[in-house]
């Protein structure tokens, strides 16, 4: 994204905060996405979790072969690692694919089809009613996502380490509740809530402003894939630079 | 009335519209014609606010739209319906939803209201009970007969058409052609239509501003047309060889 670019979303960002023309149609929309953007991500982000949890253990137990690190440390990495990397991280990335793909399609298909100019003359602010609904499901959802994601990535560690023979489990749950620091869920969480922000405004600003016909929102889509991922790393970067 | 003052609009070192000029009185179908290419679309875009022109003015009733701030542009847009050459019904939406959706925006009216005005709407597009089906369910003409039902479900005070015949059988382009001049005539709005359909030329153009190469070459009603001396407007009008015949009826 270059500055012309940044401006731009700048200022769509300053149109979807406009006051909205009605607050129980907005509040409708946000219900609506927020089923789209958690409920309806909660299957992909559970298998994913999980299996990362699992072959984190095994991972971890294969590179931890002194007889001098206990092997409670196993539950104590997977743990740290889960909430302050992996959960918000991929979980993440792996939205901005699902849902960054298709709010970018979704808004690129209106303005190609006239449907946007057709919220404007009728006096609509099209930037607040299409964007603002996603982005405070994002904000809002996305978080509720990566908790659930901690859970089940320490959960999916549990059962990969005992169920291969790598940690027993006394061991994993002594290692999961040592020296537990519960700033790392602040951390977590912040950095969920950013994601959350850019997985819903990136890919709605590559949409917005489309032009052209199917091949375009094809490849805006793409685009907004790719910006939005390569933002959301270079955003954790800042984030952990920051907080930790 | 909506009147053009002196309309100039640029994309890049591309000059679209030079100089146009043009009242368009409420009550009767205001046509805008011209080639492909000629503006007649950046026109309309310029006049609704999609498009900002360098130079010039359009006044809705006096008031002057370009400079207004976008708050003001809202208030003077509820009073304006529109019909898009694609339609432009929300995909996700069944015809009722798309039909009450401006008065969800706008209005603090029940739902039994609504629904009513929604019906009163199809019953005047010819389209009763379609309710529940999806635009993806219409046919091309059914699709504008609904963009129409939602163009007016507010009373707009201007209507705008863009081409409402793209696409269209001949007999479908006149039955939209009469709905427009009917609605026009009944509700008194000031309707600007923009074609380059012949058929809509002759039939219902009460004021017609022809464009060509983003100036504004003629203005006049659908019996004048066809007695110009004007060569760039013959060429336009009698193109086909159907118009050339026809030409010696006028």
């Amino acid at each position: 994204m270059n500055f012309t670019n940044f401006g731009k979303y700048l200022l769509l960002l300053k149109a979807v905060f406009r006051r909205p023309e009605k607050f129980k149609i907005y509040m409708k929309a946000i219900f609506q996405q927020m089923d789209f953007i958690g409920v309806g991500s909660l299957g992909l982000i559970a298998i994913i979790s999980t299996f990362i949890g699992a072959v984190m253990t095994l991972q971890i137990a294969f590179q931890l072969v002194s007889d001098f690190i206990p092997k409670t440390i196993i539950g104590s990495v997977t743990r740290d690692s889960s909430i302050l990397e992996l959960s918000p991280t991929i979980t993440a990335i792996v939205l901005a694919g699902k849902i960054g793909s298709a709010i970018s399609s979704e808004i690129g298909t209106m303005r190609v089809s006239e449907q946007i100019d057709a919220l404007e003359i009728m006096g609509i602010n099209s930037p607040g009613y299409l964007i603002l609904p996603k982005l405070i499901a994002g904000i809002t959802m996305v978080p509720v996502l990566v908790i659930f994601a901690m859970v089940l990535s320490i959960t999916g560690g549990y059962l990969g380490g005992t169920l291969s023979g790598a940690v027993t489990p006394a061991e994993y749950i002594q290692g999961i509740t040592t020296d537990f620091n519960p700033y790392t869920i602040v951390v977590a969480l912040v950095k969920a809530f950013v994601f959350g922000f850019i997985i819903t405004t990136v890919p709605a600003y590559e949409g917005f402003y489309v032009k052209g016909g199917a091949l375009e929102v094809a490849q805006a889509s793409t685009r907004a894939v790719v910006v939005a991922c390569i933002s959301i790393l270079a955003c954790d970067y800042i984030v952990t630079q920051l907080l930790l | 009335m909506i009147e053009i003052k002196d309309i100039e609009k640029s994309f890049g070192s591309n000059t679209v519209l030079k100089g146009i000029s043009g009242k368009f009185e409420a009550g009767v179908t205001n046509l805008i014609i011209g080639g492909s290419g000629s503006g007649k679309t950046t026109l309309l875009k310029c006049m609704i606010g999609l498009h900002t022109p360098e130079k010039g003015s359009v006044e809705y009733d006096g008031r002057e739209f370009t400079q207004m701030s976008f708050e003001e542009k809202i208030e003077i847009r509820k009073e304006i319906g529109m019909l898009f050459q694609g339609s432009a019904l929300f995909d996700s939406m069944t015809v009722e939803e798309n039909i009450m959706f401006p008065l969800n925006m706008f209005t603090e009216q029940s739902f039994k209201e609504k629904l009513e005005r929604v019906n009163f709407c199809l019953e005047r597009v010819n389209l009763p009970g379609k309710n529940k089906l999806f635009p993806a369910e219409l046919s091309g003409g059914m699709k504008k007969r609904v963009g129409i039902a939602r163009a007016i479900a507010m009373n707009p005070k201007y209507l705008f058409v863009d081409e409402p015949n793209s696409g269209l059988d001949p007999k479908t382009s006149i039955v939209i052609d009469e709905l427009i001049k009917e609605l026009t005539e009944e509700y008194n709005t000031t309707t600007i239509v923009v074609t380059h359909d012949m058929n809509s030329v002759m039939g219902i153009g009460d004021y017609i501003l022809f464009l060509h190469e983003g100036k504004k070459f003629w203005e006049g009603s659908n019996k004048e047309i066809a007695h110009t001396d004007i060569e760039e407007l013959n060429d336009f009008v009698f193109a086909s060889r159907f118009m050339k015949a026809a030409k010696k009826n006028f």
